[in-house]
């Protein structure tokens, strides 16, 4: 199987939908004649043309908006925003227009936007460059929210993506853009709402997503050999729709539970996710559900302070252990 | 207090009127206008007609409880959304605030669909999931009925982005208030439908307030002006005029139709009652300025006044057509009094398109959450 990069994921699933219907266009800030701030989009201009790749002022309210209205007249737009962070200029359109059209009248008019971008720290780029909003979009039933953490699943869960007919918020992660992972040639989907597996154990159920994913596989490694844990990492991939089946079914092998991600604590994804488990699994818990977050603060800019504020492997191993205790 | 159509009119009389207060309108002579037959004039007459008498009646239903949350009243606006509704074709698209049931009349939709939508019933426009604020209509090129001041306008610049892209010659109007202008989702939408030159036309409707703040307490210079910064066409019309709406609204209509140009219409309008129906109305405008507008500016009774000198209306005939708009109204207020409520189950449908089209979904895991 080919190795490609995790942006190269995504822009060969862009390419592909471009490719398979007329209506998808790729719109957002630098997309075309830079190529994608992350250069994401990399050749897309040159392939497809003006029409179908097109550069937006600095104007995150009016073409996400704009994106939004297009879509309720079935054209399926692809927008990126430079940054996930930037959604807060935009807020209204993404979660008052997006979200709630379909419902507000009645089901007869739909909004098959994608939205897509990093989200995340890591980068030393400070409080206003490293918000992780996944918790907060998920929050408004009406759209979907996927983070996928390699190329794979980014470029299967994409084409899922623009094929829907709801609004698909889809973050990404700049750490991982450089990232090689195999992916087919063929052509291939994956379902939004199918989480995966990403290492079988039996102690511990690591449950979580994005970047952390790969923390976790780091961390499960480590306590494989230094600790003989043996370490489950489920991949939700998808926060809404979420596969809690996987989840709980892990939870019946290992009987504990340990959250990790990106997310600030106070009404996290791993907030949702403690509240089903025990729910759902209070009889198959041994133990306390655990979560390991980022510190509860704005993002710190301080680089080597960056990444201890952040999920890291020797932080989940730590949280794993006490998850043990 | 009743508006001025509701004491009988008699044609003589205010063809009298018209004759001394001022001749016929200007805007009778552009193309658009001349172009009208008698039936036409009666059809546009009748459909002023019929908004005022749907909102007087929903205004009842309200006071009698009928109605929930907000009720914002179109009466004396009538002009401004069957003029510029009137002119659509196949590909326009219409999209607007909260104060939208004059909008949702003047493109085609029934009265008893509204009035239901009011009452929070299923068989409502939004089948009771919208509200006053939030009649839809796509089928009649109708995107809504939209609750934050201003959140509408770059929806509006996406459904003439769509025109474009697709090759359909269409326009797309995007209908504000006066206090919408202030909105910076407003000037990103002027400065995208500029710089790609979509076909769209930004339709302010001044009609002097926004809540209790009028115009000079809110927005620096003239409204219509600030597209010149985007580089745009803009004129301003009488909104009480339905002839000078319809001329002005042409004009920029073929514009975005032919040459695919955005521009910012400014139609001066005037609303009788309070912002909404919770509004008492006695802080922020004299009675006495509602008042010189009911009487000189009424867009019904000019109307009915220069249809009534070009003797295309006579008075049994206005008479008939507003007892008519009034059984519409009584009627539908009873078809929505005799409507089921949505039901609990209701709730979670019309959320996901997957959700309810089960047989075709895609994706797996929880949709919703407990
Ligand atoms: C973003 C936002 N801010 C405030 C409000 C509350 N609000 C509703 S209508 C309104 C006045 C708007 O006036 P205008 O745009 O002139 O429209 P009109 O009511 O006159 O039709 C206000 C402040 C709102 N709905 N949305
Ligand atoms: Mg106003």
């Amino acid at each position: 199987m080919p190795l490609i990069t995790y942006r190269e994921a995504i822009r060969h699933a862009l390419a592909e939908e471009l490719e398979r219907d007329k209506n998808v266009v790729v719109l957002g800030e630098e997309v075309a004649q830079f190529h994608g701030a992350y250069k994401v989009t990399e050749g897309l201009l040159e392939k497809f043309g003006p029409k179908r790749i097109v550069d937006t002022p600095i104007s995150e309210a009016g073409f996400i908006g704009m994106g939004v209205g297009a879509s309720m007249l079935g054209i399926r737009p692809v927008m990126e925003l430079m940054f996930w962070s930037f959604y807060s200029v935009a807020f209204d359109q993404i979660l008052n227009n997006a979200a709630n059209v379909r419902y507000m009248s009645g089901g007869l008019i739909n909004c098959p936007i994608v939205i897509r971008g990093p989200a995340n720290g890591g980068t030393n780029v400070g409080a206003t460059h490293s918000h992780t909003p996944e918790n907060v979009l998920a929050n408004h039933p009406g759209v979907k929210v996927v983070v996928p953490s390699t190329p794979y699943d980014a470029k299967g869960l994409l084409k899922s993506a623009i094929r829907d007919n709801d609004p698909v918020f889809f973050l990404e992660n700049t750490i991982l853009y450089g990232d090689k992972g195999e992916v087919p040639a063929d052509e291939y989907l994956i379902p939004l709402g199918l989480a995966d597996v990403k290492r079988e154990g039996s102690d511990l159920t690591i449950v979580t997503y994005g970047r952390c994913v790969l923390h976790s596989l780091a961390a499960a490694e480590l306590l494989q050999k230094e600790h003989d844990i043996s370490v489950e990492v489920v991949d939700l991939r998808s926060i809404r729709p979420l596969d809690i089946d996987t989840v709980l079914a892990s939870v019946a092998k290992t009987h504990r539970v340990l959250i990790v991600e990106e997310q600030k604590p106070f009404s996290s994804v791993g907030s949702q996710l403690a509240f089903m488990i025990q729910k759902e699994a209070f009889d198959e818990l041994d133990g306390p559900i655990h979560r390991l977050t980022t510190v509860d603060a704005p993002a710190i800019y301080s680089p080597p302070v960056e990444i201890e504020q952040l999920p890291n492997p020797q932080r989940i191993i730590k949280a794993a252990l006490e998850a043990l205790q | 207090m009743p508006s001025p159509v509701n004491k009988k009119p008699s044609a003589t009389a205010d063809a009298k009127a018209a004759d001394s207060a001022q001749s016929a309108s200007p805007a009778l002579s552009a193309p658009i206008n001349q172009q009208l037959t008698k039936a036409d004039k009666i059809a546009l007459f009748t459909t002023m007609m019929r908004i005022r008498r749907f909102e007087e009646r929903s205004l009842r239903a309200y006071q009698a409880k009928k109605i929930g949350g907000f009720l914002h009243l179109y009466i004396g606006q009538e002009a401004v959304a069957v003029g510029c509704c009137s002119l659509m074709g196949k590909n326009d698209h219409v999209i607007t605030a909260y104060r939208d049931h004059g909008h949702a009349i003047a493109v085609g939709m029934g009265l008893n669909e509204q009035m239901a939508e009011l009452y929070g019933k299923a068989t409502g426009c939004s089948k009771g999931k919208g509200g006053s604020m939030h009649f839809f209509a796509p089928d009649r090129n109708y995107w809504g009925g939209h609750g934050i001041v201003g959140g509408q306008i770059p929806l509006g610049t996406g459904l003439a982005y769509a025109l474009k892209y697709k090759g359909l010659k269409g326009a797309a109007m995007a209908f504000m208030g006066d206090g919408a202008v202030n909105q910076g989702a407003v000037h990103e939408a002027y400065n995208l439908a500029s710089l790609w030159q979509l076909p769209v036309i930004f339709v302010i409707e001044n009609n002097g307030y926004s809540m209790g703040t009028s115009q000079e307490r809110s927005s620096a210079g003239d409204l219509g002006k600030r597209a010149a910064g985007y580089d745009m066409a803009w004129a301003s019309c009488d909104g009480h005029d339905v002839y000078d709406v319809r001329a002005t609204m042409d004009k920029f209509l073929q514009l975005a139709r032919e040459e695919s140009k955005p521009a910012v219409v400014e139609i001066r309008t005037y609303r009788y009652r309070g912002h909404s129906v919770a509004d008492p109305d006695n802080t922020y405008r004299p009675k006495a300025e509602i008042e010189e507008y009911r009487k000189t500016k009424d867009p019904i009774q000019v109307f009915q006044q220069a249809l009534v000198a070009e003797g295309v209306l006579t008075d049994a005939l206005i008479e008939s057509i507003d007892q008519a708009a009034r059984a519409e109204a009584e009627a539908a207020a009873e078809f929505a009094e005799a409507s089921p409520f949505p039901t609990p189950d209701d709730i979670q449908k019309d959320v996901y398109w997957e959700a309810d089209n089960p047989a075709e979904r895609k994706s797996q895991g929880r949709l919703f959450f407990d």
